[in-house]
């Protein structure tokens, strides 16, 4: 069975608890009543039981002091974590386990290691979430239930200790009650009356605030912690060429991929010459971009698609995609993010004799998917022996590709035709066009096709309307305890004396306002501020 | 509230958010690996088409141990680790090991070249649009995925590989 201490005026307490939660007595000695009254005097109910394991764990996140721990760690560690960049930041398709290194030696690799690169997603920075969340329920329970059965609980009449001990407090003779209480109630105080003594209370919602805003925050890091949770939220990018289709990542289910056409990637200017923009844009260098814009329609697979296989394609619906104007189905929405302008497509060759200038026939050379040969007719044909996307010299002055985008296109050309059945080579690049000097043909340049490419952001998020909520419920608990305050006031008969006696959890200015209207309007003694209260 | 009441009450909430908290950091393990699929995970079936215009389906080697490699002829890890990759291949493949190469999004021209220079004799299926990459998660490449003959993860490596680390790795498919 529980422990209780039972108040001579009969209610009986918690064990721990210091302040009769009825009447107010101290209930211990050496109690100093102003500094209880935080919590009303009421046991935090951590520190009466301490056998088992479970309540030591209990007791341990109890503690504010470990909460604000907590809080300090966290703080550094997620200051810590702006140092480098993220890994999210860092370019994409480098190895972060050797990039941290690289870029920023020692510390870098040591930042890496603990995980700090991925700060928001590192075990160590979870847990120290999940430990704040812990100590935010379990000091929240601790202090909130006692504080409500306390208040719920507390009785007109007060002990005489109690009221002396206030830090407001007055004798006075010969009052007229019903004044007092037509007064207070005036102030829109809350009265009670037992005993010819009055309790008057005033915005007790405003001690809920604090557990409030902490069930806020509970919501809050539970909305934060479902992101990690499969289905609950996807942040991906795709990039997609004009005339092209993709699939669109994170939207792989049971029932099909969605896969994304760019039908038309649109970039516009402000005209400079446009009377209503020429002021404006006369101070700017260079043109200025109005509009971002990717036509695009979604397409889905049948069920049961297999990844790589050639896609069966249902339309789903057309749409445009703007900067903050997302495209969205099901519960995904894609963001225009990024794009890039006139990627070479197709390269056109003509075969041409040197001496006489004659063309024997025209190739088109897709970049992407480049022939092995083409025939030209009449005896004529084209071999490509070597493409490098993206030319570059190596360190051994060979020639290689930088990777597989084709931004600087070049060939090893093998020229077949009657008068050379044998093959003459050739290197032909952007603005190069090498052999060895004894070749009866080259290859002339014929154009280029460009093709744009678009970049969306691919976004999920069923958490945000829970971080939102969280968010709000936050907010109300802060209003609730900030913008209004607890105010009591205790009027008590004491051997032909009126004892009077006030308290308030926050501004004291407001409530000595209310007793000096007070005892304005009635025969009240002021009531005097104690000076050893202050201590 | 009675102290019996109490323990369970307390001990329910704790139990509630180390769960919680446990599931949240075990699923953030995983995504730190490069996303989707990761150890212990079934490898997703796919079909691509290889160098050799031979379709590839993946589901086809289950009972076999698959290397699954993601590479490109431009990456110089890659390029590093065919010849032993190949070497290998010759002394596995009798002991129901597959080496698959997939090529991320290169020409056939290039990577013909290339697997002529190494003559690399497993398949490489072309993933021409990175359906398969973008499903498998892949970032840095070369990317190496071991699967089990039950088709399931066994482990995953963004590392250049070494010939011993190579060997290794057969062995721990092996079925």
């Amino acid at each position: 069975m529980m422990q209780t201490i039972t108040c001579e005026c009969g209610h009986s307490n918690p064990y721990g608890t210091s302040l009769c939660q009825a009447c107010g007595k101290p209930l211990t000695q050496d109690v100093e009543i102003l500094s209880s009254m935080r919590y009303e005097g009421s046991a935090r109910r951590s520190q009466t039981y301490k056998q088992t394991f479970v309540d030591k764990i209990w007791n341990f996140f109890s503690s504010v002091k470990v909460g604000v721990w907590l809080i300090v760690i966290i703080l550094v560690a997620a200051a810590i974590g702006t140092i480098f960049p993220q890994e999210t930041f860092i370019p994409p398709n480098v190895d972060p386990a050797t990039h941290y290194e690289s870029e920023y030696g020692t510390l870098g690799l040591i930042y890496y290691l603990l995980g700090f690169h991925n700060l928001y997603g590192s075990w160590w920075f979870i847990l120290l979430l999940g430990m704040l969340g812990l100590s935010i329920i379990i000091a929240s329970l601790d202090r909130g239930i006692p504080l409500y059965k306390a208040l719920k609980t507390q009785r007109v009449t007060r002990h005489d200790q109690f009221m002396k001990n206030q830090r407001l407090f007055s004798k006075s003779s010969d009052v007229e009650l019903d004044e007092i209480k037509y007064t207070l109630e005036s102030l829109r105080y809350k009265v009670r009356e037992e005993n010819g003594n009055l309790f008057a209370e005033k915005g007790r919602f405003s001690r809920w605030g604090a557990y409030v805003n902490h069930v806020g925050l509970i919501i809050f890091l539970t909305g934060a912690m479902l992101r990690f949770f499969p289905g609950m939220y996807v942040d991906d990018i795709l990039w997609v060429r004009e005339g092209e289709k993709a699939s669109i990542p994170g939207t792989s289910s049971e029932q099909g991929q969605y896969y994304l056409e760019n039908n038309d990637f649109i970039l516009e200017m402000y005209d400079k010459e446009e009377k209503k923009f020429n002021s404006a844009l006369s101070s700017v260098d260079g043109e200025v971009a109005k509009n971002y814009q990717s036509n695009v329609t979604l397409y889905k697979t049948k069920e049961n698609h297999t990844i790589g296989a050639e896609p069966e394609l249902e339309k789903v619906k057309s749409g445009e995609i703007r900067v903050n104007e997302p495209f969205k189905f099901d519960s995904f929405a894609l963001y225009q993010t990024d794009f890039k302008l006139n990627e070479f497509y197709k390269m056109s060759f003509e075969l041409e004799e040197k001496a006489t200038g004659n063309k024997f026939g025209k190739l088109t050379v897709d970049l992407h998917d480049p022939k092995k040969e083409y025939d030209l007719g009449n005896g004529y044909k084209v071999k490509i022996e070597e493409y490098f996307p993206n030319f570059v010299l190596n360190e051994q002055n060979q020639p290689s590709t930088v990777n597989n985008l084709p931004d600087n296109p070049a060939f090893v050309f093998s020229m077949y035709s009657p008068k050379t059945p044998e093959g003459e080579k050739a290197f032909v690049g952007i603005q190069k066009n090498i052999d060895s000097g004894e070749n009866l043909f080259k290859m002339s340049f014929a154009g280029i096709e460009t093709k744009d490419l678009t970049a969306l952001t691919v976004r999920k998020d069923h958490t945000l309307w829970i971080i939102a909520l969280g968010g709000i419920i936050f907010m109300i608990g802060v209003t609730q305890g900030l913008y209004w305050n607890y105010r009591r006031i205790w009027i008590k008969q004491n051997a032909g004396e009126v004892w009077a006696a006030a308290h308030t959890n926050k501004n004291w200015y407001g409530l000595k306002k209310d007793v000096e209207f007070l005892s304005d309007k009635t025969n009240l003694t002021p009531l005097e501020e104690k000076e050893t209260a202050s201590k | 509230m009675l102290k019996k009441n109490r323990l369970w009450f307390r001990s329910a909430l704790l139990a509630i958010l180390v769960v919680a908290v446990g599931y949240t950091i075990y699923n953030s393990m995983n995504e730190e690996s490069g996303t989707y699929i990761s150890k212990g995970d079934t490898a997703p079936n796919f079909v691509l088409t290889d160098l050799n215009g031979k379709q590839v389906e993946f589901e086809d080697y289950r009972g076999k141990g698959v290397f699954l490699n993601f590479w490109g002829t431009w990456c110089k890890p890659c390029e590093r680790e065919m010849p032993y990759m190949q070497r290998q291949y010759e002394k596995y493949k009798d002991q129901g090991i597959e080496i698959l190469a997939v090529n991320v999004s290169e020409t056939n021209v290039s990577v013909k070249n290339f697997a002529d220079r190494y003559r690399m004799s497993f398949p490489i299926p072309m993933d021409k649009q990175r359906e398969v990459t973008k499903a498998y998660g892949i970032g840095p490449i070369p990317t190496t995925i071991l699967i089990d003959k039950n088709g399931k993860v066994v482990e995953r490596t963004s590392e250049s590989l070494s010939e011993k680390k190579i060997i290794s790795f057969m062995e721990k498919i092996k079925p």
